[in-house]
């Protein structure tokens, strides 16, 4: 009997399975959203009819893109086994290099005699490529200090994240803050050809959207294919559960662990990169805004996995988008009061899942070889 | 099982003049501050089961780490099939045709009985091969090959299967199979036995005696001697690290054994004299109670313990024995049923409350819940009563007085401590136990709880605890022992429960519990029915 309730949510976590469990789930979730917007539909006066529904959730997509590769860069490190809080700081890193490359890369390709459209694609692709390099970089930091010298992940994550504060203050000081010659602007919008055309799906998910989404939608399966499918990531899995297990079976658990700590920090470049190439072309110090954290409640409410952390990433998006749109609708409304939908979704997401949330067994703890 | 197997004890055919596939000589491992193996030497025969007894301590998993490649000795040479060779690592192991059963599993429990086998040396779907790591698993190409193993061996395992949903015996099973799937000629067994029930271990002997008639050469760890004439070609035995001697089960005997394994004659049984049950000191009812994934692990557990008598709980690991004692002492929440201690309703109290009513409490896991191993001995022995006087005035500690009791008490139970500012972290197994076991029975404990008691100790240390326990029935107090040692629950009981999956399924007189009985209702089996 207690053996098949448990063996459910094993299944799921393997294969996209759909039980009753699932179904359940998804009913609640359409119940939820509804409610969701029928209480938003109030709240600004009844304005919201079904082109801005499907307007509100293809913007949902977008802001949930950062919150879902900051989730997928967490779950990448956790599922080995090492805690990564530093995913702010890696973001912020991020966005700051994608600002600054963009804008001084396109400067000089002008100034060198190249018509403006292609210096700007070329800007804008070698500021992503940069923008993931510098993210991956603290990663590597974060993998050296906490793998190599096992020292405690949570304190090395924070001394990331106050770095990358310092760093990026620095430059922004520096270089970014005025006198800022004009930049190529953030990546333009395209549809997907095929997947566009499906019916309110592809209105909301495949539409309209930049480059760095489509990267995360395309990143949930290709993580989702490699953790459950994979030789790598049955090693992986394994060294996050029981790494002794995995070292008496000859898999090198340092090395699974450096590379997927590696592979996390290049997924948060791309998140930051998200906030100066596609969502604003502005830098500001701090902009990363704690969304590096609520990837994090993401990957626990989705327990460990990339479409569960992609269905969190959509909620805090969805409570993102509607604060913006009430702020629209009704500037009566204080503004902190939307402002605060996301972070009272964290709480009771975190407080509502995170009991039957179960991290990989040997999460946070450096392996030490015999 | 579906094999035509000869009876446990038989002896196989030893062929005239048996090769000899590993050997070691002179290995020596030193730890810090411990010389683990001291110039062992040891051989392993072709398809013969070789047995390696010797106490907690000996030095056993120090010499079949170094054999695995997990350890590199300091001294000695490996020989494999007459050639000297280095064994470097467990991959390296592997490759030269040697797997091993850890005496804890190395298994991952959220993971299937399929991917746990191919860890590490996938197998992966031909089209997609060019992908290198990231290639896709061929998981129902593994899963065939794995069921044609158990089938060639008679090893039952569910390739689809998640390893924790599986009972310690099946998982056994899983990690012999996973070394035979890396084609391991010489097996590994450290200890195999110590989680299973007598049956259940009688299944291995089944298996094991089949793998040898396959070809396949092992090494059999245990430290309890019947299993060593149940199914060995040859026994050594290993003492503080050394190699004290090899003998084969129809030369040796029981007590030579014991005396090879101590080093001086062992009593194997103790002097116990009959219980005078007085009053019932604890009385449970229906108790219910979760373990840590609020899975229900004691359902409706009700029994009495008396004044004057030994009420040994037997169970195989792991059946809601750690919560039941939990709950018992006020460290878990329990979810329905009552307690009484002395008449009085314990069931909600505080582990404080219990304790001062007059429970001891000697825990499962000396190092997290028994002693505070950074603490000097001193403040270890008076962990329970450090806030009463003589050993606090007020709110100010009394050095003295807590180091006239140290000092008293490291005498009365042979503590061996440099002194009694010696950290508790640093004594050894046996005397960590006994500094546990005389803070608990120093005061006037009218209930002694002890899980566990002996676990992972030397003879000498084992005997002294379980003359303190029956000295302690003697002097009227109830006891509740629970131990997984059917030995010691058939030794020390009055009376024996025995707990299956949360229950107890039954309570027999120890006078007349026989050992195919308790191993029966271990499995779950009683009058003749699985439950
Ligand atoms: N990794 C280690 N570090 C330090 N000491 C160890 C280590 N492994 C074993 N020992 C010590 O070596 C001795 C032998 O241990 P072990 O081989 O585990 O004995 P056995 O398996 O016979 O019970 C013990 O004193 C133990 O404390
Ligand atoms: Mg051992």
């Amino acid at each position: 009997m207690s053996n098949t309730t448990v063996s459910v949510p094993q299944a799921s976590r393997l294969r996209l399975k759909i039980g009753p469990r699932q179904l359940l789930t998804a009913v609640f979730a359409a119940v939820g959203a509804g409610a969701v917007f029928l209480l938003f539909n109030a709240i600004i006066g009844g304005q919201c009819d079904s082109q801005c529904v499907i307007g509100t959730l293809n913007q949902s997509v977008r802001y949930a893109a950062p919150i879902a590769l900051a989730a997928y860069c967490g779950l990448m490190c956790e599922r080995a086994a090492v805690i990564n809080i530093g995913i702010e700081g890696m973001m912020l890193m991020g966005s700051m290099v994608g600002y600054g490359v963009n804008v001084y890369a396109f400067t000089w390709m002008k100034q060198n005699g190249m018509d403006a459209a292609t210096a700007g694609d070329i800007s804008r692709a070698l500021a992503l490529g940069l923008a993931v390099v510098s993210s991956g970089l603290l990663a590597l930091l974060h993998a050296v200090v906490s793998i190599r010298f096992k020292a405690d992940q949570i304190i090395s994550g924070t001394v990331i994240n106050i770095l990358a504060v310092g760093l990026t203050g620095y430059f922004y000081r520096q270089y970014l803050a005025q006198n800022i010659p004009p930049g190529p602007g953030t990546f333009p919008p395209f549809d997907i050809p095929l997947l566009g055309q499906i019916p309110l799906l592809g209105a909301i998910m495949f539409q309209g959207q930049k480059p760095i989404v489509y990267f995360m939608l395309v990143a949930t399966l290709l993580i989702h294919y490699v953790l459950f499918y994979t030789p790598w990531g049955l090693r992986t899995r394994a060294v996050g559960e029981n790494p002794r297990a995995a070292d008496t079976l000859g898999v090198n658990v340092y090395r699974v662990r450096y590379i997927n700590v590696l592979i996390g920090g290049l997924l948060a470049g791309f998140g930051g990169a998200w906030f100066t190439l596609e969502a604003v072309d502005v830098f500001n110090p701090q902009m990363t805004n704690g969304l590096g954290f609520i990837g994090l409640a993401a990957m626990i409410f989705g327990n460990w996995t990339p479409f569960g952390a992609l269905a969190g990433a959509l909620i805090f998006g969805l409570g993102n988008t509607i604060n913006t749109t009430v702020s629209i609708f009704r500037p009566d409304i204080p503004s902190q009061i939307p402002q605060m939908l996301p972070y009272i979704l964290t709480i009771l997401v975190l407080t509502g899942f995170v009991g039957r949330a179960i991290p990989p067994a040997a999460d946070g703890q450096p392996y030490e070889k015999q | 099982m579906a094999l035509a197997s000869p009876p446990i004890a038989s002896v196989r055919q030893t062929h005239g003049e048996a090769t000899t596939t590993l050997q070691a000589t002179g290995i020596t491992k030193r730890f810090p501050g411990v010389l683990a193996n001291d110039r062992v030497d040891f051989d392993l025969r072709q398809s013969e089961i070789h047995g390696l007894l010797g106490e907690n301590g000996a030095g056993k998993t120090t010499l079949m780490n170094i054999l695995y490649g997990l350890y590199q000795p300091d001294e000695g040479t490996i020989f494999l099939g007459g050639q000297p060779t280095q064994i470097t690592s467990p991959h390296d192991a592997i490759a030269q045709g040697i797997g091993m059963v850890h005496q804890h599993f190395m298994l991952v429990p959220p993971l299937t009985v399929t991917e746990n086998i191919i860890l590490g040396q996938e197998s992966l779907q031909p089209a997609t091969r060019v992908l290198g790591r990231l290639s896709a698993l061929d998981r129902r190409g593994a899963a065939a090959r794995i069921r044609e193993l158990s089938h060639q061996y008679g090893l039952d395992v569910d390739p689809d299967a998640y390893i924790k949903d599986l009972p310690v015996g099946a998982q056994q099973r899983v990690e012999i199979v996973k070394a035979l799937y890396r084609r391991a000629e010489i097996l590994i067994l450290d200890e195999p036995t110590a989680v299973l029930t007598p049956q259940e271990a009688d299944e291995l002997f089944v298996i094991m005696q089949s793998l040898v008639r396959q070809g396949k050469s092992i090494i059999f760890i245990t430290h309890k001697l019947r299993e060593m004439f149940a199914v060995t070609d040859r026994i050594s035995v290993m003492r503080g690290g050394k190699m004290v001697g090899t003998t084969t089960p129809k030369q040796a005997t029981s007590e030579m054994l014991a005396e090879m394994m101590v080093g001086r004659k062992v009593i194997l049984q103790i002097d116990k004299a009959p219980a005078h049950p007085g009053a019932v000191i604890l009385r449970v009812d229906n108790l219910q109670a979760q373990d840590d994934r609020h899975a229900m692990t004691v359902h409706d557990a009700s029994f009495e313990v008396r004044e004057g008598e030994i009420l040994g709980i037997a169970g195989v690991q792991g059946n809601g024995q750690r919560e039941l004692v939990e709950a018992l002492t006020g460290l878990r929440h329990v979810v329905a049923g009552k307690v009484e201690l002395l008449s009085q309703d314990i069931t909600h109290a505080t582990p404080r409350a219990i304790t001062e009513l007059g429970v001891g409490h000697v825990p499962e896991d000396r190092h997290k819940h028994g002693l505070v191993l950074t603490f000097p001995v001193r403040d270890n022995l008076v962990l329970c009563t450090y806030y009463e006087s003589p050993f606090a005035r007020g709110l100010v500690i009394n050095a003295a007085a807590i180091e006239n009791e140290a000092q008293k008490l490291v005498k009365e139970f042979d503590i061996r401590t440099p002194s009694t500012d010696t950290l508790a972290g640093s004594l050894s197994g046996g005397n960590q136990q006994k500094v546990i076991v005389a803070r608990e029975l120093d005061r006037p404990v009218k209930l002694l709880i002890a899980n566990q008691p002996t676990r992972g100790l030397d003879v000498g240390s084992i005997e002294f605890i379980h003359r303190r326990i029956v000295e302690a029935r003697d002097r009227r107090t109830a006891v509740l022992l629970v131990s997984a040692e059917l030995d010691e629950i058939m030794t020390l009981s009055d009376r024996i429960a025995v707990m299956y999956k949360g229950r107890i399924l039954d309570t027999l007189a120890a006078s007349d519990a026989t050992r195919e009985q308790l191993g029966l209702l271990m499995a779950g089996v009683k009058g003749g029915a699985h439950v």
